[in-house]
């Protein structure tokens, strides 16, 4: 039996900006839920926004998935796409992308994690700390997908070295 | 036909901002402004709410500087709970916000100087966009991206173990602090594994500043003459005249060195400060009373900081700062680029005052709250990582946020960022037939030295792509550039 992979959810945005922090949302629900599982190979993190540190931070784990709000109109509900280094840097530069962490992360001559960005479809973005009803129907639809491709993938990684990003292609 | 010129926003600074710069028919500079194009009105949104929740809520402002915001609200709710007005607070109390603070001012200018500025500096304001950045750096001095990445981690470290988590930290409580520093982070953060520990920060901080000295000796035309201009500086000094980022009375000094305002208690603030609002920007520009919104602008900051302070309390940057002073004869430094080399002095500073309070015994026991007598109305004083931070809050009967007035960091630099555009316009653009990619991030190398956090300043939130464009004196666009 293989040993699992070292995996970390890594939520950002603002909870206090409503849909901003559905990222967040969804790393503090689906860690309850590996609690339950007792998958002890599973590490959370959660951050208003990503920043140069984390290209450290990801470099242990053997796969990283890091949640986010999005105003993406080609996005109905959610979608999980495969992250690539990416030089390009922000206009906001106090902030930095999945994309350029993992370059970041690459430049440093540090290992690079397969990486995948979860973005779930937010539509409201004030002073409030509730999610709106449109962006909670999306997170517990991703959380529906993501608990039941997980768990697919745990139990054929157990038994042979499966890689996420083809059997999420697989899946979908 | 006269051209206008429109960088939209302004890139590596937060929020939505854009710059207009406005040339005559010979392309000769006319006029320049720093425009600030949203505003969400916090202050109306927390009005309403219980007292003891400020010190969480503000952190809903900004996601650059939440522990800023987080330590000013409680310092105001201090004295609405009776607990003194900064130094009322048990031992335990004081010196766990002090570290706290410490390791976001360190992380927070450490970020700035080697993420955001010295890339500016290593391949030239005019430099290749493509590596002008902590890739480029990475790629071609892979030491110190390496060294910005641990120095931020660190710094969050110490965020962590004070504040108690990365979003909305609940650690300063009205009257004080609600944990003790646990001793496996006392001792990891002192002895940690290879580079996580003090001893190695301080190394790190001492190798930044001889980075930018040797830098600045090859250099001086940049860094002593670009966006130059005299102004009066303002921030908060210990009352014995020391550098504290956290309590004091407020101090400003003209361009000359002269105390224009003499160490005044951070409670009488509205007495010395009044805010101006202008039609073509949401954000306001603060100015000191007594010398009118024209005249009475200052700059707040690093650079400021130590313009206005006797010493520093730390050895090493003590050491430091006294060559600082001696650039300028000890005369006030109105240089804006030299804003990097105070950050570098107060990344030091920050890095020495953390090893002292890691090894203080008050931080693993004793009392952690400060009861009093209560009243209505509380005004806490922060020198946040951009400047001097003001959080003013009244309740009523019933312990509800009735008026809430905060005046940011960013906000009080608005006249000095505006004037660091003119002057880069008026030294790389005016006089030019052609606007090169160079020439536009001169003027946004002019913003950047003072940091900005325009999230915190409008509190905005989202991005938008870089836009120039490109007007004749009909407005009619001529150009216009996007990246995206």
């Amino acid at each position: 039996m293989n040993k699992l992979p070292k995996i970390l959810f890594y939520g950002y945005g603002n909870p206090g900006r409503q849909d901003d922090g559905v990222g967040v949302a969804f790393t503090e629900q689906i860690s309850e839920w590996v609690k339950m599982k007792a998958w002890h190979n599973i590490d959370f993190d959660s951050n208003y926004q990503l920043n140069i540190e984390d290209a450290d931070n990801i470099s242990s784990y053997d796969l990283v998935i890091f949640a986010d709000a999005t105003q993406e109109k080609n996005i109905s509900d959610f979608d999980i796409d495969l992250v690539k280094p990416n030089p390009e840097v922000n206009f906001t530069m106090h902030a930095v992308s999945p994309g350029f962490i993992l370059n970041l992360c690459s430049e440093m001559k540090k290992q690079l994690p397969q990486t995948f960005l979860l973005q779930i479809k937010g539509y409201e973005w004030e002073f409030q700390q509730s999610i709106s009803e449109n962006a909670k129907a999306n997170l517990q639809k991703a959380l529906k997908f993501i608990k039941t491709i997980l768990s697919d993938f745990l139990v054929k990684y157990k038994y042979g070295t499966v890689n996420f990003k083809t059997f999420l292609n697989q899946k979908t | 036909m006269g051209k206008k010129i429109t960088i939209e926003p302004v890139t590596r600074v937060e929020g939505h901002g854009k710059v207009t710069i406005h040339l005559d028919d010979n392309n000769n500079f006319k006029r320049s402004r720093l425009h600030i194009v949203e505003f969400r009105g916090f202050e109306k949104f927390i009005q309403g709410r219980p007292y003891w929740e400020a010190p969480v809520t503000v952190q809903r402002l900004c996601g650059i500087c939440p522990v800023s915001h987080h330590l000013a609200a409680a310092k105001a709710m201090d004295v609405i709970v009776g607990a003194g007005t900064g130094d009322g607070l048990t031992p335990t109390g004081e010196k766990m916000r002090r570290l706290m603070h410490f390791g976001q001012v360190f992380q927070s200018h450490v970020l700035h100087f080697f993420h955001l500025a010295s890339p500016d500096l290593l391949f030239g304001i005019d430099g290749d966009p493509a590596i002008r950045n902590v890739i480029g750096i990475a790629k071609m001095h892979k030491e110190l991206a390496v060294q910005a990445v641990m120095m931020r981690k660190y710094g969050q470290e110490i965020i962590k173990v004070t504040a108690g988590k990365k979003i909305h930290g609940t650690g300063a409580i009205p009257g004080g602090i609600n944990r003790h520093l646990e001793i496996h982070n006392k001792i990891s953060l002192i002895n940690g594994p290879d580079p996580m520990n003090i001893d190695k920060m301080i190394e790190w901080s001492l190798g930044g500043l001889d980075f930018f000295k040797n830098y600045h000796k090859d250099h001086k035309d940049v860094i002593d003459n670009f966006a130059a201009y005299p102004s009066k500086h303002l921030s908060m000094v210990r009352k014995d005249g020391a550098l504290d980022l956290y309590h004091g009375v407020l101090r400003a000094i003209d361009s000359e060195g002269n105390k224009i305002l003499n160490d005044v208690d951070t409670q009488d603030y509205l007495k010395h400060i009044a805010e101006e609002v202008r039609s073509w920007s949401y954000m306001k520009f603060p100015y000191l009373k007594k010398y009118g919104p024209k005249d009475g602008w200052y700059r707040v900051g690093p650079l400021a900081r130590l313009n206005t302070v006797d010493f520093i309390p730390s050895p090493l940057a003590q050491k430091e700062f006294e060559i600082f002073q001696a650039y300028t004869d000890g005369k006030p430094n109105n240089m804006s680029m030299h804003y990097h080399w105070a950050r570098l002095i107060e990344i030091l500073h920050c890095a020495e005052m953390m090893k002292e309070l890691l090894n203080d015994p008050n931080l693993m026991k004793g009392e952690l709250v400060t009861k009093g007598k209560k009243g209505n109305e509380g005004i806490g004083v922060l020198e946040a990582p951009r400047g001097t931070l003001f959080h003013h809050y009244k309740i009523n009967k019933d312990d509800q946020i009735t008026m809430a007035n905060l005046i940011v960091s960013t906000t009080n630099n608005n006249i000095p960022m505006n004037l660091a555009v003119e002057s880069a316009a008026k030294q790389f653009i005016s006089g030019q037939e052609k606007i090169d990619e160079g020439m536009l991030n001169a003027v946004e190398v002019g913003i950047r030295a003072y940091d900005p956090c325009l999230s915190c300043a409008t509190h905005a939130i989202g991005k938008l792509p870089l836009q120039v464009k490109l007007y004749d004196s009909n407005n009619n666009l001529l150009d216009i550039k996007t990246k995206d």
